[in-house]
C-alpha cells in the first residue's frame, strides 16, 4: 500500500498546471478494470481529477517517455518519478537524451508495486473490483466473498528485491525520502552462477525459447533509446523480425544485454512487460554483478554524468585474464 | 452426445494420439498455459486460455516457403514443403475457434495460401466451452457464444465429466473412434445455462460494436481521439503477436551460403518498418500505425468480409499490452458506450 495518497499527487499536478509551472502532466490514467493503468499526458484539471491514478498498480516508469515528449510537447512537463524511476531519469540525462530544462520532476515515495498475475493466482480470474490497501481486497464475478490479500505477498518481483527507496533526482519530493537498500537482488544471479554451464545453458534455452520477439522489453527499456535499432535496420545485416532458430532467439537478448551493460539501472521494466514472463532482468543483473566485482560497485543513474566502468579506462582496470574465469568452473 | 469422466480424459488423449499428433494446453515452467504435444505425463492445464493463440498451428510465426539454387544464369526453384500429417488440437476456446474463420477469409480465398490450406485440411479442432471466463473476455460483443464454441468437436466440462459432441464430418469420424459412452444432453444444457448467466456478469458484458463495421471509415478515420489513445503506445508487437486474428506477415530471403531460402514471418502494423516500400513507409507516425490496427479489425475487415469483425474478444491484448492500451479502450472512446 502506498503511504502517499492519490489526492496529494492530484493536488500537486493541478496546482503546478494552474500556476503555469508546467503545461503537461505525465501520469497514470485509470483503466477499464482497477489494475490496468495507462501512461498518459494530462493537460486539463478536470481530466486529472477524474482519471489520474496513484495506487499499487502504477509500476510504469515514465523516464523514457521524456525522450519523445520533451521533443513533441509544448511547454514544460511534470513527471512523477518513483525512486527506481529516478535512476533511469539520471541515466538518460547522462546520455543527453532529453532536455532537463523542459521537465519538472516530482519524486514520489513508493512502498512497492503489486503484480496482477500474483493476485489472480490467489483470487482467480473474473476480477470485478480491487481495492488497494495494506490488505488488497479483491472481488470476482464468481463469489460474493471479498478475498483479502496482503500486499506484501503479491509484490512485483523487482520490488521484492528493491534496491533503493531514495530518489536520486527531483525538483520536489512528495512523501518521505528513503535510503539505498542493501538488497538481495543478486541472490537470483548467484543461483544461476551456481549452476553448471550445461544447466545454465538449458535454463536460458528454455526461457528464451518462449520469446515471441514482440520487442516489448526493448521498447520499454529506458536504456534502449537508439533512434533506429540494429534489429530493425535493414542495412545493419542483423535485421531480424522473428527468431528462426534457437541461435537467433538468444542473439537478440544477449546483444541487447551487452548493449545496455553499464547503462542499465536495473529498473526491471523488461521483465515486467514480457508477455512470456522471461526473467530478462537476470541477464542485465549478471552484468551489473560482474562489473561490481571487477571494477568496484557502480550504480548506473545514481548521479548524472558518472562514467560507467566499461567506458572509463584506468590503469587499475582488471586484466582480461582475471575476468576470464567468471561464470566458468 | 458422448461422455467420459474427467479422470479418464487422459486415456482418451492416448487414443487420439495413437493416430495423430495431439496438442493440449499444458502449464509451462511459469505456470502459464501453452499448447503442448501430448505424451504420457503431460497434464491438461486448468487455465482459461493459452498465452499464445492456436493460430500458430496453421500460421506459424516463421515458415520457410521455398528455396532457390543459383548456378550461372540458371535459377532452380526447390519445393521444400513437407507433406502435412493429421493433427488434433484440443481445448480451443470459442473466441479462438471463431478466429480461424477470420483467418480463413484471408488465406483460403483466391489465391489460396497452400501452406495454410494444407494445415487447415489436416487439423482437427476440439473446442472446450468456457466454464470460468475472465474479466478480460468480451467475445459476446462479437456474437460469439462461449457456451457453444464450435470446431470439429465441442467438449463441455460438467459434474466431473467431459461431454463430447461432433459438429463436422471430420469430428464425427474421430469421435466415433474413441469408443465413449453415449448420453443425453441434460448436464450440458445446465452447463450452457450456467455459462450464459456468468457471461452476463462479466465487466465487459455491455460492450457493443454498433459504432463500428463496414462503411464507417470516414466517420472514424479522422477522429481526434486517436492521438490521445496512441500517445503512450510503445510500438512493440505484443498485441499483434498474441492476437488470434492478426495475419500480417513479411516475406524475406535468407542467404544460406549455398543458396537462398525464402521465408515468411509474422509482421506487426505497430512496427516502424511495416509495409515499408521503395518510397519509404506509408505510416510515418505511431498514431497512424495504431489507428491502422484498430481500423483494420473494426472497419476494414468487416467491410470486406460481410460484416464479420476482425476481433474475437479473447482478451489477450488486454492482459498483455505493456501499457494496458487495447481494443476495448479504443471502442469505448470512439464508440461512446462506457
Amino acid at each position: 500500500m502506498q503511504k502517499i495518497t492519490r489526492d496529494v499527487l492530484v493536488e500537486k499536478a493541478v496546482s503546478l498546471l494552474e500556476n503555469g509551472t508546467v503545461a503537461n502532466v505525465l501520469g497514470w490514467r485509470k483503466g477499464e478494470f482497477d489494475y490496468d493503468i495507462t501512461p498518459a499526458v494530462f493537460t486539463d484539471k478536470a481530466d486529472i481529477e477524474a482519471n489520474f491514478v496513484w495506487n499499487d498498480f502504477c509500476g510504469a516508469n515514465f523516464s523514457k517517455y521524456l525522450v519523445q515528449k520533451t521533443r513533441k510537447l509544448e511547454g514544460k512537463i511534470l513527471v512523477f518519478l518513483k525512486p527506481c524511476d529516478t535512476y533511469s531519469f539520471n541515466q538518460l540525462l547522462t546520455e543527453h537524451r532529453f532536455d532537463r530544462e523542459k521537465v519538472y520532476a516530482v519524486g514520489v515515495s513508493c512502498e512497492g508495486m503489486v503484480d496482477i498475475d500474483k493476485i489472480k493466482a490467489i483470487a482467480g480470474d473474473g476480477i470485478s473490483k480491487i481495492v488497494c490497501g495494506e490488505m488488497i481486497e479483491v472481488s470476482t464475478v464468481y463469489s460474493d466473498e471479498v478475498i483479502k490479500i496482503d500486499a506484501k505477498d503479491v509484490l512485483e518481483g523487482r520490488c521484492e528485491s528493491c534496491k533503493s527507496k531514495k530518489h536520486v533526482a527531483y525538483d520536489e519530493l512528495l512523501g518521505e525520502e528513503g535510503d539505498v537498500i542493501d538488497s538481495n537482488r543478486f541472490d537470483e544471479v548467484a543461483k544461476l552462477e551456481a549452476m553448471t554451464p550445461d544447466e545454465r545453458f538449458a535454463f536460458w534455452q528454455e526461457q528464451l525459447s518462449k520469446c515471441i520477439r514482440c520487442n516489448a522489453c526493448r521498447d520499454i527499456c529506458p536504456a534502449c533509446t537508439c533512434e533506429n535499432c540494429v534489429f530493425n535496420n535493414p542495412n545493419s545485416g542483423v535485421e531480424n523480425k522473428a527468431a528462426a532458430n534457437s541461435f537467433e532467439e538468444k542473439m537478440f537478448h544477449i546483444i541487447r544485454a551487452f548493449h545496455v551493460a553499464g547503462r542499465c539501472t536495473d529498473c526491471g521494466e523488461c521483465s515486467r512487460v514480457c508477455p512470456q514472463n522471461i526473467p530478462l532482468h537476470l541477464l542485465n543483473r549478471k552484468f551489473i554483478k560482474d562489473m561490481d566485482s571487477f571494477y568496484g560497485e557502480y550504480q548506473a543513474g545514481a548521479e548524472v554524468g558518472s562514467r560507467a566502468p566499461l567506458v572509463n579506462y584506468t590503469t587499475e582496470d582488471v586484466e582480461p585474464c582475471d575476468v576470464f574465469e567468471g561464470g566458468n568452473e | 452426445m458422448f461422455k467420459c469422466s474427467m479422470e479418464s480424459l487422459n486415456s482418451v488423449f492416448a487414443k487420439i494420439s495413437a493416430n495423430a499428433e495431439l496438442y493440449i494446453p499444458a502449464d509451462n515452467c511459469d505456470g502459464k498455459a501453452v499448447y503442448t504435444k501430448w505424451a504420457e505425463g503431460v497434464e491438461l492445464s486448468n487455465q482459461l486460455n493459452t498465452v499464445k493463440s492456436p493460430k500458430d498451428f496453421f500460421f506459424p510465426q516463421v515458415e520457410d516457403m521455398m528455396a532457390f539454387k543459383v548456378e550461372g544464369k540458371n535459377i532452380e526453384l526447390i519445393d521444400i514443403r513437407k507433406a502435412q500429417e493429421d493433427f488434433v488440437v484440443f481445448g480451443v476456446r470459442a473466441c479462438d475457434v471463431k478466429a480461424f474463420e477470420v483467418l480463413d477469409n484471408v488465406f483460403l480465398v483466391d489465391p489460396v495460401d497452400s501452406y495454410y490450406a494444407e494445415r487447415r485440411e489436416h487439423g482437427i479442432i476440439i473446442s472446450v466451452a468456457c466454464g470460468r471466463p475472465s474479466e478480460t473476455c468480451f467475445c459476446q460483443t462479437f456474437g460469439i457464444d462461449a457456451a457453444n464454441p464450435g470446431g470439429d468437436i465441442t467438449v463441455w466440462y460438467a459434474d466431473g465429466n467431459a461431454y463430447w459432441q461432433s459438429n463436422t464430418e471430420k469430428g464425427e469420424k474421430l469421435l466415433a473412434s474413441l469408443g465413449l459412452e453415449s448420453c443425453d444432453s441434460a448436464a450440458v444444457d445446465a452447463e450452457k445455462a450456467k455459462i450464459a448467466n456468468i457471461m452476463k456478469k462479466l465487466p465487459l458484458a455491455e460492450l457493443k460494436a454498433d459504432a463500428f463495421g463496414g462503411g464507417k471509415t470516414m466517420e472514424l478515420f479522422n477522429r481526434p481521439e486517436w492521438k490521445a489513445l496512441s500517445e503512450s503506445c510503445l510500438g512493440c508487437g505484443t498485441c499483434t503477436f498474441v492476437c488470434p486474428t492478426c495475419q500480417c506477415y513479411d516475406v524475406k530471403e535468407f542467404n544460406t551460403g549455398k543458396g537462398v531460402v525464402r521465408f515468411r514471418c509474422w509482421d506487426s502494423c505497430m512496427y516502424s518498418d511495416f509495409t515499408k516500400c521503395a518510397h519509404g513507409n506509408p505510416r510515418l507516425s505511431q498514431v497512424e500505425r495504431f489507428r491502422q490496427r484498430f481500423m483494420h479489425k473494426l472497419v476494414y475487415y468487416p467491410e470486406n468480409n460481410n460484416g464479420l469483425f476482425g476481433c474475437v474478444g479473447c482478451g489477450r491484448c488486454l492482459a498483455k499490452c505493456p501499457i494496458s492500451m487495447n481494443i476495448v479502450k479504443v471502442m469505448k472512446t470512439l464508440g461512446g458506450n462506457a
